[in-house]
């Protein structure tokens, strides 16, 4: 059962995220990057991190993307034209060296040790809290700032005269 | 119970696959898109190491990959308007004025 839903939430995550790049129009992509970022959540519910996946939902699928699809439609875009002519002699050369990198990676990542330890409830709220609030503080903190700067960013840079 | 690999697999290609649109793609706000997937492959790498470990660290670092997304996409769709206003036009290789 749960093998079936990895399976089911990892081929939508991957079949999605294919259909972003495939997609001509930039929006059909962004809407494509939602139900990858839904299906990502699944799978952070299979490994027992609820409120990541409840948070990745609301954040990134809502906000995130909310704003994406926002600009998008202000923009009125038209569909995107093909202007990868001068790169097209690079995909003999891009596609095999993408796809060494996918076996690098695999190849490393295939080797994990699986680690048994007792299968604690650690991705509950309450100890993301305690854990976000007590260890974390100062890095916590440090986004307050960080989040500042964008948002003054942001206004600077969308203001008509700069 | 599924083995750790394979999430880490289905992070690695989604990681791949946000590189490869990065590197194919021409308009600005495909760029960003594939910026977001990179970004979710790392995520769904802390999550399992972390579940994996019964450790909370790697889901707290997912929070500040979140706090920096979303910065991120504000700040580079700010750049994005600017961009557009200025140009007409979203492709990065109408963007040159800095090449040599």
């Amino acid at each position: 059962m749960i093998q079936a839903l990895f399976f089911l939430f990892a081929a939508v995550a991957v079949g999605a995220a294919i259909n972003v790049l495939v997609q001509k129009h930039v929006l059909y992509s962004a809407l494509s990057l939602i139900v990858m970022l839904t299906a990502m959540s699944g799978l952070f519910i299979l490994l027992r991190a609820d409120f990541l996946a409840v948070i990745q939902v609301i954040v990134y699928a809502g906000a995130i993307m909310v704003l994406f699809t926002f600009v998008i439609m202000l923009l009125n875009l038209p569909a995107d034209e093909d202007g990868a002519d001068r790169l097209r002699w690079l995909k003999f050369i891009g596609i095999p060296l993408g796809l060494f990198l996918l076996f690098l990676i695999i190849a490393t990542v295939w080797n994990v040790k699986p680690v048994r330890t007792t299968a604690a409830m650690i991705g509950s709220p309450q100890a993301i809290g305690k854990s976000l609030f007590s260890d974390y503080l100062l890095p916590f903190e440090a986004t307050s700032l960080l989040i500042l700067i964008a948002l003054v960013g942001a206004v600077v840079f969308a203001k008509k005269d700069l | 119970m599924i083995p750790i690999s394979w999430y880490l697999v289905v992070g690695a290609v989604l990681f791949l696959i946000g590189v490869l649109g990065f590197f194919v793609k021409r308009n600005i706000i495909a760029l960003l898109l594939s910026v977001e997937i990179m970004l979710n492959a790392v995520n769904l790498t802390f999550v399992a190491f972390s579940s994996q470990h019964a450790q909370i660290s790697g889901q707290i670092f997912v929070f500040f990959v979140l706090v920096v997304a979303a910065a991120e996409a504000a700040v580079g769709l700010a750049l994005v308007i600017a961009m557009f206003r200025n140009r007409e036009s979203l492709n990065v290789d109408r963007s040159n004025l800095l090449k040599w």
